[in-house]
């Protein structure tokens, strides 16, 4: 078992000495940002271009979906958002401190990405995980 | 190039039938199919079969080995919630080529109950409630919201597209439902995600449809061409490259592509079509494709289901089968069942729920990951 918490997805990065943060991979030649390595462009086809960014931490609420059904033992109602963050990437994420109201939601909001504990939820190993989470800021 | 039509086409009332098999079911609506033109299977020289849940399962050749083995060749495929139009397409495409005369396309599946999607990776921990869901419901509500940020849709507005569709299932005795949903029963059911309440949702259920395509020289020699349906139009989009794919399917894009190669294949506008079954996987989905498919101008899909347009009765009747959201979505059926519906209407065969002097339908299915599938339909007598 890990004495740190593991990260929830590849693309959040934990440096031992730092903050934690998103990664990105930005093609060079054209631009486009992908969540995770790859060496194939799937926008313009560029081979072996693609290099590591770390992702902007503020952007704004793109969309969203209050869930008030999920699956057994995922607790609810949470807010499924998409976020753009200011670098062009977009990440999607629990929206959270924000009631679960639409009227309480609204488009292009000012968005932090915030990191915690993954919501208690451990692996077979009884790892712990970082995740990330929005915000409003 | 001959032109390719409809000459036998039918569908089994959708329901939940756990004691049948995927080839049972598969094969009554083969038979119906193939009852509908009054030929054989020992008449077809192809079969393709759409099944998503046992798609390695050679469903194709068990339903053969039900109705008939004659050793012709078999395609199995599948391709999400496109599946059903994607075998008939290929079906369609060997007839163009001139490979076969007479082919047989079926669409089929058994469904279980519940949430479709976002079930996470096998290891580490789940992903769902952690970031963000991947659940269907709450995909297809993101893409509803993304037409609301643009242009103020309301959760009144996605409503009423659940009202109207299980309104036009109460004249669709092939419908999963037929109860009518006042919208604040469809406002006031269990919010699953917002903005979509549990009657937004479609109905899982079991179904399959089948069509029997024949090349019009085969079509007349067989005396087929009264109730023959001409295939004006087939189309088949992949999604191209969009800088939210990673985290926000796109419904739209794939569609609108799909939609322009399909009315040019056709030589027709949107101005033509006079009934459509689109893909109302969810009633936020709906309200998308009324723009992508150009029943209306962007931002104007609002305004088309408050004044009745696409309803029954309307300018262009969408979805007057009920739809997934009413006559039920087996996912590989669905693209074939729709087929039926237009093709019924075009043929004046729809009863209570008819479209009166429609020359042109348009069918639309879309598959996440992405498939969309446009088929464009002409009344041929």
């Amino acid at each position: 078992m890990s004495d740190k918490p593991l990260p929830a997805v590849d693309f959040l990065k934990i440096p031992d000495d730092g903050e934690p943060y998103l990664e990105g991979h930005k093609c060079q030649p054209c631009g486009a940002i992908f969540l995770g390595a790859r060496s194939v462009c799937s926008k313009c086809g560029a081979r072996d271009q693609i290099e590591p960014m770390k992702l902007a931490n503020l952007g704004s609420l793109y969309s969203y979906s209050i869930v008030h059904r999920s699956f057994p033992g995922i607790e609810v109602p949470y807010i499924s958002a998409i976020v753009d963050l200011d670098d062009g990437a977009s990440v999607k994420g629990n929206l959270i401190n924000v009631d679960p109201d639409p009227d309480k939601i609204e488009f292009g909001m000012p968005i932090e990405v915030v990191y915690g504990d993954a919501l208690g939820r451990k692996d077979r190993d009884g790892n712990s995980y970082l995740s990330y989470f929005f915000q409003p800021r | 190039m001959s032109d390719a039509y409809i000459v036998g086409v039918d569908m089994i009332k959708f329901g939940r039938f756990p004691e049948k098999t995927v080839p049972e079911i598969g094969s009554q609506a083969a038979l119906l199919a193939l009852d509908d033109c009054g030929l054989s299977v020992q008449d077809m020289e192809a079969l393709y079969c759409g099944n998503l849940g046992q798609s390695s399962g050679m469903v194709g050749q068990r339903i053969l080995q039900q109705i008939g083995q004659t050793g012709i060749p078999v395609v199995n495929c599948s391709n999400a919630c496109a599946t059903g139009a994607t075998a008939f397409r290929e079906a369609w495409t060997a007839v163009k080529a001139g490979l076969y005369d007479l082919v047989l396309a079926v669409g089929v599946e058994q469904m279980g109950k519940g949430l479709l999607g976002g079930a996470g990776g096998a290891t580490g921990i789940p992903k769902e409630g952690l970031l963000g869901s991947g659940t269907m419901p709450a995909v297809f509500a993101e893409a509803g919201m993304e037409h609301s940020r643009k242009y103020g849709t309301t959760f009144e507005q996605f409503a009423k597209v659940s009202v109207k569709n299980h309104h036009h299932s109460t004249m669709n005795p092939k419908a999963m439902y037929q109860i009518e949903t006042p919208l604040e029963t469809v406002m006031n059911a269990e919010m699953i995600s917002y903005p979509n309440t549990k009657l937004m949702c479609s109905v899982n259920v079991d179904g399959a449809a089948a069509a029997v395509i024949a090349t019009e020289s085969k079509a007349r020699e067989l005396g087929l061409m009264k109730r023959a349906v001409k295939v004006r139009a087939s189309v088949l989009t992949s999604d191209p490259w969009q800088e939210r794919d990673l985290v926000m399917p796109d419904v739209n894009t794939c569609t609108r592509k799909a939609a322009a190669a399909a009315y040019e294949m056709a030589g027709v506008g949107p101005e033509d079509i006079n009934l459509v079954e689109l893909h109302d996987c969810f009633a936020t989905a709906e309200i998308l494709h009324y723009e992508n498919l150009g029943l209306c101008g962007d931002g104007e899909a609002g305004r088309l289901i408050d004044e009745g347009e696409v309803a029954l009765g309307g300018r262009v009747p969408v979805n007057v089968s009920g739809g997934l959201l009413s006559k039920g979505h087996p996912l590989g059926a669905t693209g074939i069942a729709n087929i039926y519906e237009v093709s019924t209407h075009l043929r004046g065969e729809a009863g209570k729920r008819q479209v009166e002097n429609a020359r042109f339908g348009l069918t639309h299915v879309i598959g996440l990951g992405s498939a969309c599938g446009i088929h464009v339909l002409e009344k041929v007598a």
